[in-house]
């Protein structure tokens, strides 16, 4: 092992950005990789050129002021970083990270890692999800933020999550009128939840009702406890049919969808980087297995949403956590013991929320067991609902999904299954009435994202 | 549930799948023990090719044999193994591979298989989109490809229509050899009991074969292999770098599937094939050689599954020399896939005392008693740090 290479985090969000931070101070330069050309992460992407003039319209003037701020701060971190944004990580293999820069494989080798990937929306396949028009609500954001576009002119937001209103409020603040809201989580549940919320986040409670606050203000049409049935279109998505709680049906009709419920952890890296994983009851998803810190390995840690779902405060609280604790682990004085005790708490309350707020905004599961046969699960492979039924009543043996991927190939394109992992968990677990922390979680398998065959020519070795 | 069967099968690749259904079939009390799940390593995750030529000679009746069987698999097994009769093609790009693949395509015709042989523009003609000049080229029409994913299963599921039980996820921990039989014990299922064994665990039937005082210089291995996004659908036949370094066919939907060598030694908990990243990286080198329209192609996946390697390429098929009712099938050393379901009919012939269609001794495991000479095949498709193990 050699301890003078520097630590290395993938992904540049909040939770990668604190850590730089907090080991910049340390004294380190440590390398970050970021998929994408810039800092941020998602939920706090950067605005594009365009959009940053409307910085104050679309976040009001305070959180416009506290952004640029935070924006130069991280600029000046990373100036003291080995920058490499444009990178993608594409596998781990014993203490060598494997990537593609600029079209070009390079193999580099690190001692201390801290994986950062963050989480994408949680997917429920939907009759007719695949057809043009239709987001996902961190898709919608991206739209904006990056490309300083609307999905569509007549939107619908739909689905049980808190980006829901998020999305919305921006899409709002930016001009968009014609939005309706259709929250799919029962306000029962919100209310039991909001106790919960209230005790461990007051503060992240309150913003949600001041988006609710907002929308009302603009008289933005807001469904409650429906049930999403279809997205309707020819060539693409022209309604959203939802069933009302009362049982009756109603058409909306639209040109674009977003929907979502909650988040998923990005997880492939870690797997990869040999963390262990846990099935968490509450959030009904599987999370890598961390300590306090976020160490998940000899070599390794884990930051931010893509270890557990807490938000940005708590991401970043997390990625300053994995630093002091990197730092520690290689002999030095911790800096401020009441702080690491102070941050532990802070992150471990953030995620409590989540936990709480998981109950406000539920995963639907039982969706997939009434999926209709042909709807699509997997987009990249087109694989259908029915088709995945008859592969788990046809197995030989105990259905598990991986055996169900190699069946039936759902999962084996190229999102890898990130976005149809969760639906092939539900109905496996439904179809062979499992529960479904029985049946498994699809495996991750290098590369976690396309490459280029001509990548392979410039990689310094020879065959 | 009873634990006393006629025949107890070790491994649920598709070498012990076909010798549990040809038993099943023939009326014996079959008990399949998988370790993982069926098909799960190389039986699963192998090229998928169904090829006939560049056989070594002595494996041609076993090999047509089982193509045989291919070609009728749905009446066979009763579904579907997505059989493709597409043809295969072998390239040769120097002086000395074209030698070898004339050499190879003169023994597949003496063994009755048909070989067209393409030099020059008609290389050209039929596979415009390979660099290089002076090609040489043989294709086998009778050759074909399969889905290796989903074909062990489903001769898992037709065995067990035929009465043979299946038990996976049932690791055997001990084999206790009694005065008429064999007594297998696992960590989760009582002791099982039956006059015969059949040794089919691939990468890991060396253990059983030392236990039973015969061993083999076994060891285990995976080639890699990986697939891009779909693409127009352009070539039909698999197409093989007589060389080695290229692999290649396109699915109906439109993916394109490379494998190539060096082959890879499995990881050392000798459960899964360890890809590591430079045999990717190289084999992406060579198609994008070969096949520059393939540079700006991406690779969605990457993968591979355990299996036996003997250092002659040849599996061990039949009767033990040291054991009677031990059986021993395993070994496919690369080739293993095509062969599968003519080594479970004639295995099961055996066990049931009758006379095998095909001359089983060149896979004798006896001739392990004195050293084999390994294949120049083996040589060529292995890097020295493999081959010297």
């Amino acid at each position: 092992m050699n301890s003078a290479l520097p630590p290395v985090i993938i992904g540049a969000g909040p939770a990668g950005l604190a850590c730089a931070k907090a080991l910049v101070e340390a004294g380190l330069r440590p390398i970050v990789f970021e998929e994408t050309s810039r800092p941020g992460g998602q939920g706090t992407r950067r605005l594009s050129a365009a959009m940053s003039s409307e910085a104050i319209r679309f976040m009001g003037r305070r959180a416009a002021a506290a952004t640029a701020a935070r924006e130069a701060d991280e600029d000046r971190v990373l100036a003291a970083c080995d920058w490499r944004p444009g990178t993608l990580v594409w596998g781990i293999f014993g203490n060598h990270l494997e990537i593609v820069r600029e079209g070009r494989h390079d193999s580099i080798p690190y001692n201390q890692l801290v994986i950062a990937t963050g989480a994408t929306d949680r997917i429920m396949a939907l009759p007719g999800w695949t057809l043009p028009g239709v987001f996902s609500l961190g898709g919608a954001q991206v739209a904006l933020k990056n490309h300083t576009s609307f999905i569509g002119k007549r939107i619908v937001m739909a689905g049980a999550s808190p980006l829901l209103y998020l999305a919305a409020a921006q899409y709002v603040r930016m001009g968009a009128r014609d939005i309706t809201i259709v929250d799919t989580a029962r306000p029962a549940g919100k209310r039991r939840a909001a106790f919960g919320m209230a005790m461990t986040s007051p503060k992240t409670l309150l913003e949600g009702l001041q988006l609710l606050l907002e929308l009302r203000r603009h008289r933005i049409r807001r469904i409650n406890g429906a049930t999403l049935v279809r997205a309707v279109g020819a060539e693409r998505v022209e309604a959203l049919d939802i069933r009302h709680p009362d049982g009756t049906l109603e058409t909306i009709s639209c040109d674009a969808l977003a929907f979502g419920y909650g988040l998923r952890p990005e997880t492939q890296l870690a797997e990869l980087a040999g963390a262990d994983f846990r099935f968490d009851e509450t959030l009904r998803n599987w999370f890598p297995l961390v300590d306090a810190d976020g160490r998940a390995g000899p070599r390794l840690w884990l930051a931010g949403d893509s270890s557990l779902t807490g938000g940005r405060v708590a991401a970043a609280q997390s990625g300053r956590l994995a630093a002091l604790s990197m730092i520690a682990s290689q002999g030095s004085e911790v800096s401020d013991a009441a702080e690491v005790r102070s941050l532990r708490g802070s992150v471990a309350r953030l995620r409590r929320f989540q936990a709480h707020m998981a109950g406000a905004f539920p995963w639907p599961h039982e969706a997939a067991g009434d999926l209709p046969a042909d709807t699509i699960v997997c987009r990249c492979e087109r694989v259908t609902a029915g088709e995945i039924r008859d592969a788990i009543r046809k197995v030989a043996g105990p259905a598990e999904v991986n055996r169900v991927k190699a069946i039936t190939r759902c999962g084996m394109g190229r999102c890898q299954g990130r976005y149809c992992g969760q639906t092939l968990q539900e109905l496996t677990a439904a179809t062979c009435e499992r529960p479904v922390a029985d049946v498994g979680r699809l495996r991750a398998q290098a590369p976690v994202r396309p490459i280029p065959i001509a990548a392979s020519d410039n990689d310094g070795h020879q065959p | 549930m009873s634990s006393n069967f006629d025949v107890i099968i070790i491994g649920g690749g598709l070498f012990g799948s076909f010798t549990g259904l040809f038993l099943a079939r023939s009326g014996k009390r079959v008990a399949l023990l998988e370790r993982g799940l069926v098909g799960a390593q190389s039986s699963g995750a192998n090229f998928g090719g169904l090829r006939l030529q560049g056989r070594s000679p002595e494996q041609y009746p076993l090999s047509l044999m089982a193509q045989g069987h291919w070609e009728n698999f749905d009446g066979l097994i009763g579904e579907g193994c997505e059989y493709d009769r597409n043809g295969m093609v072998y390239f040769a790009s120097s002086e000395a591979s074209r030698d070898r693949l004339l050499k190879y395509a003169s023994s597949s015709r003496a063994c009755g298989l048909e070989i067209e042989i393409w030099e020059g523009d008609e290389v050209r003609r039929q596979l415009p989109w390979l660099t290089g000049s002076g090609l040489t080229a043989s294709y086998s029409p009778r050759c074909a490809v399969a889905n290796p994913r989903i074909t062990t299963p489903a001769v898992v599921r037709a065995m067990t229509r035929a009465g043979g039980q299946l038990f996976e996820g049932t690791e055997v921990v001990g084999i206790d050899q009694g005065q008429t039989s064999f007594t297998v014990s696992t960590p989760n299922r009582p002791p099982m009991t039956a006059p015969v064994l059949v040794n089919a665990a691939g990468g890991w039937a060396g253990t059983i074969c030392e236990q039973f005082g015969e061993p083999v210089p076994l060891f285990s291995a995976g080639p890699p292999q990986f697939v891009t996004e779909p693409m127009p659908y352009v070539l039909k036949p698999s197409v093989y770098a007589i060389e080695g370094d290229m692999i290649i066919r396109q699915t109906s939907r439109g993916n394109f599937i490379f494998a190539g060598y060096p082959r890879t030694l499995a990881n050392d908990d000798g459960r899964h094939t360890f890809v590591p990243p430079q045999k990717t990286l190289n084999g992406m080198r060579a198609v994008g050689t070969h096949v520059p329209g393939f540079r700006n192609a991406e690779v969605i996946r990457v993968w591979s599954g355990v299996e036996g390697y003997l250092p002659d390429m040849l599996p061990a098929i039949g009767a033990s020399q040291t054991t009677a009712g031990l059986y021993h099938a395993f070994g496919g050393s690369g080739g293993g896939f095509q062969i599968a379901p003519a080594v479970g009919e004639c295995l099961a012939l055996e066990i049931c005392g009758k006379k095998a269609p095909v001359d089983l001794s060149p896979y004798s495991i006896g001739r392990f008693r004195s050293s084999v000479e390994a294949s120049d095949k083996l040589m060529r498709e292995f890097d020295p740090a493999s081959s010297s193990r």
